[in-house]
């Protein structure tokens, strides 16, 4: 990990941090609401959200802009609470949803759902089928990482994980009976959060709210694990209640978001990395802002996708993967010196 | 004073046993060195005792009380554990790793009390790694570092201690430093249970031995009882040299025996 010079006692504490983020969040989600094909200012913009205003704006706000809002601070939330209770929990900071094949993984539980016509006909099956993808894949993981702990191995069955969740989705466009599907699967497996509406947002807003809730709870008990899992477990930890809570939380949050938003790449790899210096490293404390920061990052990565203007709208998942593609790399040969 | 009791031990690791009847008492105020030959299931001897393991069979009692049927909290406040090696995964403080050993004290979205902050402070001090106490763990030496992670468990301040290969891969002077931490718990009225191979220390420093081969309890007793001569012969097929230096024995390991130097009924026992 960054070998800082002056390490942990150089940090703000964590109340101050997730309280400065919430005001980003806060910023963020009204800016959400602002900006677009159409400039709505703030004035008229609670005016619409109560239905108050011109019907044109109104609609604009409700039905278009709202559930594009909501829908991207929960997905970015899950991200980046995933990603901070996995790096914590396999001692692993290359760990995320992304790079262990999570995502991947529920990805194509949703592209299942969606091929055989599942989505159309019970449309709770889509985010049941992305969070039956991201448990097995989370299994898998522990099972591998329970054996061999070594950063790279997991890396490495993330990767076979996600190689395996792309062919199959691959297989699954390559069968499809008609070019309209493929396409939109292709884009659907970008990420984005555009033309969303309410029912996504109850589709998935319970579910990742439990998730949430199992990170959060999870996270206090991961910092014993800094030490070994002997060490943890000779300390009372009960490794097996935390590993389940952690798969469940992952699962359920991250294959939530999936489900309404796609893959959305590299938020739970990059959240947890920026806030840790900030909170001392200690991995408990990097949970609840990642989970914050999470949000912000997608909302503000969505803003920017609007903002700017080349041809068709930009993807969210294209942007995020731009922006984290180079910062895991960066992470990688940074860590090579410290990883055995 | 603390009494650990330990009967008819039986512990399998993956389908096999490892551990066959294991059985000792042993009490507080004392440093007793588990030593063996590699493989002989020292390591799983004291993971068991650690409640890292599950017998098979056998018992395991702190004051007369079985370990398996105490909360796993309870328990880890009666027995510190001291892992093998010396990983710390994130850069934390130093203050930060040895208040890690606070956790079977404090509820679990506890912040840290007074006591806690005072056991903390004192485990520092008894490892004398106060100045170090702000500094990244993942900075310091191994010697400093065996040093911080003693201090974690002793910040736990359980009546029993542990600990596995503590001396494993230090310099002798950083050898010596922790084999006297050790023993200063151990004359606190803890008892200290190390796994140790360098036997001139654990020969020195030991108030008894229990030598493991096998997975068997082979030995037990006083040090210079357990590794005359003859003992050194039969549990680690070594002649060994035996002296007396500024008033202590100590023995060192001197050159392998062979088949042919031993006597006919330890063929085949080693590794």
């Amino acid at each position: 990990m960054n070998r800082l010079p002056a390490p942990a006692t150089s940090r703000i504490g964590t109340a101050p941090l997730c309280l400065i983020l919430l005001g980003i969040l806060a910023g963020l989600m009204l800016a959400s609401l602002t900006i677009g094909y159409v400039h709505i200012p703030p004035g008229r913009l609670v005016q619409a959200a109560f239905g108050m205003a011109d019907p044109a704006t109104t609609t604009i706000v409700q039905q278009l802009r709202m559930p594009r809002m909501i829908l991207a601070a929960l997905v970015g939330a899950s991200l980046g609470g995933a990603g901070a209770v996995l790096q914590g929990l396999l001692h692993n900071p290359l760990a995320e949803p992304g790079t262990l094949g999570i995502t991947g993984a529920a990805s194509l539980g949703a592209v299942v759902a969606l091929y055989f016509g599942l989505a159309a006909t019970v449309p709770m099956s889509l985010p049941l089928c992305a969070m039956s993808g991201a448990a097995i894949a989370t299994v898998i993981l522990l099972v591998v990482a329970r054996d061999s702990a070594s950063t790279l191995t997991l890396i490495l069955v993330g990767t076979g994980i996600g190689g395996i969740a792309i062919a199959l989705t691959s297989l699954a466009m390559n069968l499809s009976p008609n070019p309209w599907a493929v396409s939109e699967i292709a884009m659907w497996l970008l990420g984005s959060v555009k033309d969303r509406t309410f029912s996504e947002v109850w589709l998935a807003l319970p579910f990742v709210i439990v998730g949430l809730a199992a990170l959060l709870a999870a996270a206090p008990s991961l910092d014993l694990l800094s030490l070994g899992e002997d060490t943890a477990r000779s300390m009372g930890l009960n490794a097996s209640r935390l590993r389940t809570m952690a798969i469940a939380g992952t699962s359920l949050a991250v294959g939530a978001g999936v489900a309404v938003s796609g893959s959305v790449g590299f938020v739970g790899l990059m959240m947890p990395h920026l806030v840790r210096p900030l909170v001392g490293q200690v991995p408990s404390r990097t949970v609840l802002p990642s989970i914050i920061g999470g949000g912000a990052l997608v909302l503000a990565s969505d803003i920017v996708v609007r903002l700017i203007a080349i041809g068709p709208e930009l993807q969210l998942g294209v942007l995020t993967s731009l922006l984290g593609t180079p910062f895991f790399l960066y992470l990688v040969l940074h860590l090579r010196r410290q990883l055995p | 004073m603390t009494r650990l009791e330990i009967d008819h031990l039986y512990v399998p690791v993956a389908g096999r046993t490892i551990l066959h009847d294991i059985g000792f008492t042993a009490e507080g105020g004392s440093l007793i060195g588990l030593v063996g030959p590699n493989g002989a299931g020292k390591s799983t001897l004291a993971k068991t005792i650690a409640g890292l393991l599950q017998p098979a069979s056998g018992t395991i009692a702190v004051n007369g009380v079985a370990l398996d049927t105490m909360d796993r909290r309870d328990a880890a406040r009666k027995i510190a554990y001291l892992s093998q090696g010396d990983t710390v995964h994130w850069p934390l403080a130093v203050r930060a790793t040895v208040t890690l050993g606070r956790a079977p004290h404090s509820g679990r979205f506890g912040t840290a009390s007074p006591g806690d902050r005072r056991a903390v402070e004192a485990a520092l001090h008894r490892a004398d790694v106060l100045s170090l106490a702000d500094r990244n763990i993942q900075q310091l030496s191994g010697g400093e570092r065996a040093r911080v992670l003693l201090a974690r468990a002793l910040a736990v301040e359980a009546p029993i201690l542990i600990a596995d290969e503590p001396v494993g891969a230090l310099d002798p002077r950083h050898a010596l430093n922790i084999i006297g931490l050790l023993r200063e718990e151990a004359a606190r009225g803890a008892l200290v249970i190390a796994v140790l191979h360098d036997l001139a220390l654990a020969s020195r420093f030991c108030d008894r031995l229990l030598v493991m081969r096998d997975g068997r309890l082979a030995a037990d007793g006083p040090p210079h009882d357990v590794l005359s001569p003859a003992g050194m012969e039969q549990h680690y097929a070594v002649a060994a040299h035996h002296g007396t230096h500024e008033a202590e024995r100590f023995v060192i390991p001197w050159r392998t025996l062979n088949a042919a130097d031993r006597k006919p009924n330890q063929e085949g026992e080693t590794a």
